[in-house]
């Protein structure tokens, strides 16, 4: 019995969860993966175990241990059941036994449950699967969400997720995707797709303002926990899995100074730099250097080197903003999209002024649609416009900026730069 | 200071189908309030009960399985506690986490004999 003498006891944060996501891999390589179900079905019931027995004072010495050894029964059991069914000789039943838990006991070394992992990744990243489900399925079976968890982390609705949960599964079941580290030039192109998910996850976390706090937090908390996993795993430790990681680092070490009291955005020009997290960026700079072998340079070791350009600076006005745009160079050729030509004028406009930001903004290919469907365009274009000293024309963006956005704290933003141009 | 029981009956967590957060976030409850009651000095110890149970009664003796209780009324383990009384010991067990969800807590005073003068 547990006596009241001891400390009060503390399991570690997010603990269930991300025993969740390993066993939840490992149970899949025992069941196959057309069996997730039964593989849920058994990780809930672990935890109900662990509910039930843990609560009157007793926690065990190494709770994660706890777990995974009741899981692991609880899978020899079921393997019972289904052997008894086939009605064999007891000589028979008693060897498989003892191989069945042999190669089940394999499976649950600390080593394959790593590799689990990264399959389980793998198999969530598939590239037959939509954005929005691989990023569901993700949450879900390797990060050990709930549904409604997923919802509010994704600002969806808990319908939404289960249909895209269910088309995902169908998907697995009906093309019986394989449940393996994909090899060669078939495992770079994969690790693509698991870049761009975790990238996605990470900034579902970091730029949502809708979301409230704590989930945005564990959101980014996660694409970082995951892609740490990548760069533990002999076959994730690529130089770009690196170069991601370093920059989620850097972007990290500013999310609460970002955001002020009753939710306003503080700008980067306006940002308090002392409250950035030293100990993220001392892990950007770490894993940054760790990316910089092989001759591969991907867009997250330029995105990452223009995040660390950005935390070099002691302030706003120190900037090196002829480095920076030597880096947005670099990351046009290879990201030719919209938002870098945005971002790149940004600094332009720094270094050259803003009608030559003005010019180059206006230049983006389909920028008459962009400015009519996204926030972020019209309200960069009418702040340069205002800048420039045309008021008018100015307004007239950050107003259709304030219609295209239903975050609050982005209306509570352009609102500001409208009243200072009146 | 005497001694107290606290038997705890349900809740029936099976049928909630909590999330690894939530039963985390459930789990963490009851820690809170075994630290609470520690920090009190009130906590003595606890202990959960296996589900499985036999029934040994008649006037010649049965043994029989269960009983099977529904999730709610299972007695699933119990508190050791010290209180100055039975009043103050309810008020302890008012900090159970788990009365929203159909759970129970019964208390009772643990008998001293007392030696006959």
């Amino acid at each position: 019995m547990s006596t009241g003498t001891e400390q009060p006891q503390q399991l570690v944060d997010h603990l269930f969860r991300h025993e969740a996501g390993k066993m939840i891999a490992v149970l899949t390589r025992v069941f196959g993966i057309t069996n997730l179900e039964l593989v849920e079905d058994t990780v809930q019931e672990t935890f109900l175990k662990a509910l039930q027995v843990w609560r009157y004072g007793q926690l065990p010495d190494n709770p994660s241990a706890w777990l995974m050894r009741v899981a692991r029964n609880r899978t020899i059991d079921l393997i019972r059941r289904q052997q008894k069914l086939a009605n064999l000789s007891d000589e028979l039943s008693k060897q498989l036994q003892s191989s069945t838990e042999n190669a089940v006991d394999q499976f649950f070394l600390d080593t394959e449950i790593a590799d689990s992992q990264l399959r389980m990744i793998f198999a969530c990243c598939h590239p037959s699967l939509n954005p929005e489900d691989q990023v569901a399925l993700t949450l879900k079976t390797v990060s050990g969400f709930g549904v409604q968890e997923i919802a509010r982390a994704l600002l969806s609705t808990e319908s939404a997720i289960q249909k895209r949960l269910y088309r995902a599964r169908e998907f697995i079941r009906s093309e019986t995707i394989l449940f393996e580290i994909p090899v060669g030039h078939e495992l770079s192109v994969r690790l693509e797709v698991v870049y761009t998910v975790l990238y996605l996850l990470f900034n579902e976390g970091y730029n949502s303002l809708k979301a409230d706090e704590l989930i945005r937090h564990d959101l980014c908390a996660e694409a970082m926990r995951l892609c740490k996993l990548l760069t533990e795993h002999r076959l994730g430790a690529e130089p770009s899995t690196f170069a991601l990681l370093s920059l989620m680092c850097f972007q990290a070490s500013r999310f609460g100074s970002r955001i002020g009291e009753d939710n306003t955005i503080i700008l980067l020009q306006k940002q308090d730099r002392n409250k950035w997290d030293r100990e993220l960026i001392r892990l950007g700079y770490y894993y940054l250097n760790r990316s910089s072998t092989g001759d591969n340079l991907s867009v997250y070791h330029i995105e990452s080197a223009i995040a660390a350009e950005h935390c070099l600076a002691p302030d706003f006005g120190s900037t090196n903003w002829k480095a920076l745009l030597q880096l947005y160079d670099c990351l046009l050729e290879r990201k030719p999209t919209p938002v870098v030509r945005l971002n790149r004028s940004i600094i332009v406009a720094q270094l050259h002024g803003v009608h030559a930001a003005i010019d180059l903004i206006l230049d983006i290919p389909g920028i008459k649609a962009l400015l009519e469907q996204h926030y972020i365009y019209p309200a960069v274009l009418g702040d340069l416009y205002g800048r420039a000293g045309n008021c008018n024309e100015g307004r007239r963006l950050l107003h259709m900026a304030w219609s295209l956005t239903s975050s609050l704290a982005e209306k509570k933003l352009l609102q500001e730069k409208l009243e200072a141009l009146s | 200071m005497k001694d107290f029981l606290f038997i705890f009956r349900g809740p029936a967590y099976e049928d909630l189908s909590l999330t690894p957060e939530e039963s985390q976030a459930s789990m963490q409850k009851w820690y809170d309030w075994i630290g609470e009651l520690s920090a009190k000095d009130r906590y003595v110890g606890g202990e959960p009960l296996h589900k499985a149970g036999k029934m040994v009664q008649g006037s010649k003796p049965v043994i029989t399985d269960g009983p099977f209780a529904e999730g709610k009324e299972l007695l699933g383990g119990y508190f050791i506690i010290k209180a100055e009384s039975l009043e103050e010991a309810a008020q302890l067990a008012l900090g159970y986490p788990d009365f929203k969800i159909n759970g129970s807590v019964e208390v009772r005073e643990i008998m001293k004999i007392p030696m006959p003068a």
